[in-house]
């Protein structure tokens, strides 16, 4: 009964970083109506995509999750107009980093996620987990998914 | 960041069955005994309802008696109960900024059904990752600030004038700024208006009376906003004036109402720039004049034709295509076609739709509209209308969907363009405001279910129009939730702002400029700190995004509540079942 091989049984560990008003808000729908993604997807919601420290990604990575998503708030946003370009210099921030310490980039994604986004939240979960269980395997992972 | 006290911290976690929503799917009993062998956790309970009175009052007696430092209520998503809880632990005397809200409901039981091992790992990995956030929290004060008994009002159409009236009748002192030469903006324009035929001029004028007699309300026409400063509940907001003056006022709120602009079709647009063919606002006005309708040649018009969607929901083929509906549109043109058919019987009138969006009550205008003669024929986006004009009038080349696409020919006297609304140019505005736009241009709200005329930047709300097209029905209820919002905020006379701003480390700070360079809402400062300088955070202006944080070379920047130490913390947490 005690969950045997803990969130890893489900391959791929996913970390996401959503923002409170825009991407949480599409993630938590996608609970609400039942929509299927890998349970080995966690979430930490912060308030703009843009905040994202391109070191939090670095850390994840390095720590043992297999890739990280940025849900980010697109054009939605309600602080930066500009917030889909401050995201992607996230992304490439730590695309530098990753590269230069020997990781792969493929492992951190970025795509809007708007707050009733929750088929689409659902679908990228799929696809990146997918893609993620293809890669060479950054820590032991299952084969379901 | 964290001060040196050697005592550990005191976490109690308490971990919801939310009736079976996530024990049905998450083996509750299990996360909690995962959690409540965490050295900082000092008591870890399940319960049915965390929401509930009686649970609420369970968990402000362990704080009490356990002496809890901090709290973590695993539960439903923080949209519905952060505040709640945060409540809670207010009344049991513990910092409400200690309390950690875990989303095991939307974010795990609901997604995740029918994977109860799988769930119950990732229930307790979200579980230890909010009980490491509690543990590098920090009690954090919200700002109290005073509120000036003034707001300022941006727009004098029916929008602006009528929130203007409902905040002096509640007492406080309103400016209301319109740029144009003469107030009551689109509605001052138009005779009759669905869906009780009122005219909309007629309308204007009486709000326009009240505003004139009201004494606690000042109307300045041809005047704009061109400076803002200041921050929630005590703006200082400077307009130029029609005589070039400025004038500086001190508000507590900033209701934008600044309307629409209708739109322009490029020339060549479905026959635009040909003879004959006009815009919906145009034919209103030549409907509103009641001179009967004549071809520019001074013909009588016998058949008129309304084309719709012209300005809305355009795809690529427009280089900057406005993607959205317009949403009165439809509605209008099916109003000015009965009114038509009351002022000149016997016209003919033809109505080339793509989608016939009267919702909701407008939907017995469309049957109305039938009724009175008028025919209407279905495009498609495909293969739009195509208006040529020869020596003998206009014609109107269109494929019938609901005859196969079959193509009809169709003569006409007048063509009318149903244009839809586009957001209003002004730059001045937007620079003085420094609002987000939606991806269409219009002003965006913080939410458009929960927070609709909410801003990102707090004490401005947005109403009507300047929102997004909405019917003058709507843009007076807009209006009015804009109203309760602002006054809402300025009776009680002061606000509380969240504590979740960023934060400068002044050691680590170089001065490089950078951060002031990121920040848009000018909440970044330069000061200097026992010789040296480094940047310093305005808590009234910061809006808490972290955008600051991206070009600081030194990492000398963190959001109060996501700091590095609680973010790191938190993937560590998540990625501890794993491990083991």
């Amino acid at each position: 009964m005690s969950a045997p091989p803990g969130v890893h049984a489900s391959g791929p560990r996913i970390l996401v970083f959503s923002t409170n008003n825009i991407s949480d808000p599409g993630i938590d729908l996608a609970g609400s109506a039942h929509m299927h993604y890998p349970a080995s997807v966690v979430v930490i919601s912060l308030p703009c995509s843009s905040g994202v420290k391109p070191s939090w990604i670095v850390h994840a990575l390095e720590r043992g999750f297999d890739g990280v998503f940025i849900a980010a708030d697109g054009g939605d946003c309600a602080y930066l107009s500009d917030c889909t370009d401050r995201t992607g210099k996230v992304v490439q921030e730590a695309q530098r980093l990753l590269t230069e310490r020997g990781g792969d980039p493929r492992r951190l994604k970025m795509a809007a996620v708007c707050s009733v986004c929750a088929e689409s939240f659902a679908s990228h979960m799929e696809k990146f987990h997918a893609a993620l269980a293809k890669l060479e395997p950054a820590s032991a992972g299952g084969s379901h998914g | 960041m964290s001060d040196d006290t050697p005592t550990p911290r005191r976490i109690g976690v308490f971990i919801c069955h939310c009736g079976g929503n996530i024990s049905d799917y998450v083996d509750v009993e299990q996360v909690r005994q995962a959690v409540a062998g965490e050295a900082e956790v000092v008591t870890a309970k399940t319960t049915m309802f965390a929401c509930s009175d009686a649970a609420q009052q369970e968990m402000t007696e362990a704080i009490t008696q356990d002496n809890l430092d901090g709290i973590v209520v695993a539960s439903c998503s923080p949209k519905l109960h952060l505040f709640t809880f945060r409540a809670m632990a207010d009344r049991a005397g513990l910092n409400p900024y200690r309390y950690v809200q875990a989303n095991i409901r939307e974010q795990c039981s609901w997604a995740h059904r029918g994977e109860m091992p799988a769930a119950t790992a990732k229930a307790t990995a979200i579980v230890r990752a909010a009980v490491a956030r509690a543990e590098a929290s920090e009690p954090l004060a919200t700002m109290r600030i005073e509120t000036q008994p003034r707001a300022l009002v941006l727009g004098a159409g029916v929008a602006g004038l009528r929130a203007a009236l409902a905040l002096a009748d509640m007492g406080l002192t309103v400016t209301i700024a319109e740029r144009a030469q003469r107030p009551g903006g689109w509605a001052a324009t138009f005779g009759r208006t669905f869906a009780r035929d009122r005219s909309g001029a007629e309308m204007v004028e009486e709000l326009l009376r009240r505003v004139h007699e009201h004494e606690h309300i000042t109307l300045f026409t041809g005047a704009e906003l061109i400076e803002k400063s200041g921050s929630v509940g005590d703006f200082t907001a400077v307009l130029r004036v029609a005589n070039g003056d400025t004038v500086t006022l001190n508000v507590g709120a900033i209701v934008v109402a600044t309307g629409f602009q209708d739109y322009q079709p490029t020339v060549g647009e479905f026959g635009w720039g040909l003879p004959d063919v006009v815009t919906l606002p145009q034919y209103k006005r030549m409907l509103d004049a009641g001179q009967g309708l004549h071809r520019a040649d001074g013909r009588p018009v016998k058949t008129v034709t309304f084309l719709y969607c012209v300005g809305s929901r355009q795809g690529e083929e427009v280089e900057r295509p406005n993607r959205y509906c317009s949403r009165y549109c439809c509605t209008a043109a099916c109003h000015a076609g009965i009114v038509s058919a009351e002022q000149a019987p016997g016209l003919h009138q033809v109505h080339l739709f793509r989608d016939m969006r009267t919702y909701g009550k407008y939907e017995l205008l469309y049957e109305e509209a039938q009724r009175a003669g008028a025919v209407f024929l279905r495009w498609d986006p495909e293969e739009p209308p195509v208006v040529a004009s020869d020596a003998g009038g206009l014609t109107v080349r269109v494929k019938d969907r609901l005859l196969g696409g079959e193509e009809l020919e169709i003569p006409t006297d007048l063509l009318v363009l149903v244009t839809g609304m586009v957001p209003r140019e002004n730059a001045t505005l937007l620079n003085a405001l420094k609002l987000p736009l939606g991806g269409d241009g219009f002003f965006n709200e913080i939410h458009p279910k929960l927070r609709p005329v909410e801003t990102v930047a707090n004490g401005v709300f947005i109403a009507g129009t300047a929102q997004g097209p909405k019917t003058i029905a709507e843009s007076v209820a807009s209006s009015l939730a804009a109203v309760s919002k602002t006054a809402a905020l300025l009776l009680k006379g002061y606000v509380d702002l969240e504590p979740f701003v960023a934060e400068v480390d002044e050691e680590r700070c170089t001065w490089c400029g950078k951060c002031l360079d990121a920040c848009p809402y000018k909440a970044i400062e330069k000061v200097a700190v026992a010789g040296k300088e480094v940047a310093r955070i305005i808590p009234a202006l910061c809006k808490g995004c972290g955008g600051c944080a991206l070009p600081c070379a030194e990492n000398a920047i963190d959001v109060k509540g996501y700091t590095d130490e609680q973010v790191l913390g938190m993937i560590d947490a998540l990625l501890e079942e794993a491990a083991e």
